[in-house]
């Protein structure tokens, strides 16, 4: 069993035992936090933000339903995770389509043969630097400034919106909600080279997006 | 930096690079490939601002973390839990 930062399950107990006693402040608290990331999570098993909000839903009964026999096993929040994403993906399967073969679905998830970048921004064999730049990326001024503006935060959501379900777990777990590798591997059930693999694709194609954004708004010359 | 005498590889290309930046950021790589990633960015300039626009687009990840639950949906779940459980007042 690993052992997680920060909800440790024995840094849980307080919390586990005021939502025993139905303590409707530490119930509020939590669904404040936990509610946007739940719900970006189900959106990727579910066509619309209104299934996803009743899945959400759900997962809260479901807390309430389940504390008396939560075991403190993993973290509370991992536990709560774990929730949605079981009640998501038995919704998301009545509603959408599935690839026929599990092999096949889960290499188009991991997206093993998509590059990180465009191969067309490389040189080619008989290039004078085979698999060198030949499009470099070029360094974005005030990062920090245009990052926190809301054509950046549409750009990265929409972005999400796309990626595949599980990357789109792993990317919000870990960067999104600040998880460690343990914790999102507990919560989604993926070993570690998965959820690196995961992680790697869905990075990579956010900064890709940010980058095509932040080029267009330069002012060329 | 010389390359460790183990070290069968070549000289990395960018494009491997791209490739390894997650396992270099997670701090997976064992050590000759971490060396031999250290190396390349020592030398080029333009995967040195590649890493750079990956640990700003995590730090940028970051921020939508932030975001605050939508105040609809926020009774909309409060009310059902305490229909659920009525002695949560």
């Amino acid at each position: 069993m690993v052992v997680e930062r920060g909800g440790s399950p024995a840094s849980d107990d307080d919390l586990v035992e005021a939502l025993r006693r139905g303590d409707q402040e530490a119930y509020a608290g939590l669904v404040d936090e936990l509610t946007p990331a739940l719900t970006r999570l189900a959106l990727a098993h579910v066509p619309s933000r209104a299934v996803a909000e009743e899945v959400v839903q759900d997962t809260w009964l479901g807390v309430i339903n389940g504390i008396d026999g939560f075991q403190g096993r993993s973290a509370l929040r991992t536990w709560i995770f774990q929730i949605l994403l079981n009640t998501a993906r038995t919704r998301g399967k009545r509603e959408k389509r599935t690839l026929p073969f599990a092999s096949l679905r889960r290499r188009a998830e991991e997206g093993r043969n998509e590059p990180a970048v465009e191969a067309d921004r490389f040189q080619g064999r008989r290039g004078e630097y085979p698999g060198h730049w030949s499009r470099p990326p070029a360094e974005w001024s005030s990062p920090e400034v245009r990052l926190a503006q809301a054509e950046a935060r549409d750009t990265m959501l929409a972005t999400i919106a796309e990626l595949p379900p599980r990357q789109r777990e792993v990317i919000t777990l870990r960067d999104i909600q600040g998880y460690s590798a343990a914790e999102a591997r507990n919560a989604l059930g993926v070993s570690e080279t998965n959820q690196r693999v995961l992680l790697h694709r869905a990075r990579s194609k956010v900064r890709a997006a940010l980058e095509e954004l932040l080029d267009a708004q330069e002012v060329p010359g | 930096m010389s390359r460790p005498a183990q070290d069968p590889l070549e000289a990395m290309s960018c494009q491997q690079f791209v490739e390894i930046v997650t396992d270099y950021l997670e701090r997976q790589l064992e050590e000759a490939r971490r060396l031999w990633t250290e190396e390349h960015l020592a030398e080029c300039d333009a995967c040195r601002t590649y890493l750079d626009q990956m640990r700003q687009t995590i730090a940028a990840l970051r921020g939508l973390g932030d975001e605050s639950i939508d105040g609809a949906q926020r009774e909309r779940i409060l009310a059902a839990m305490r229909t659920a459980r009525p002695s949560a007042h």
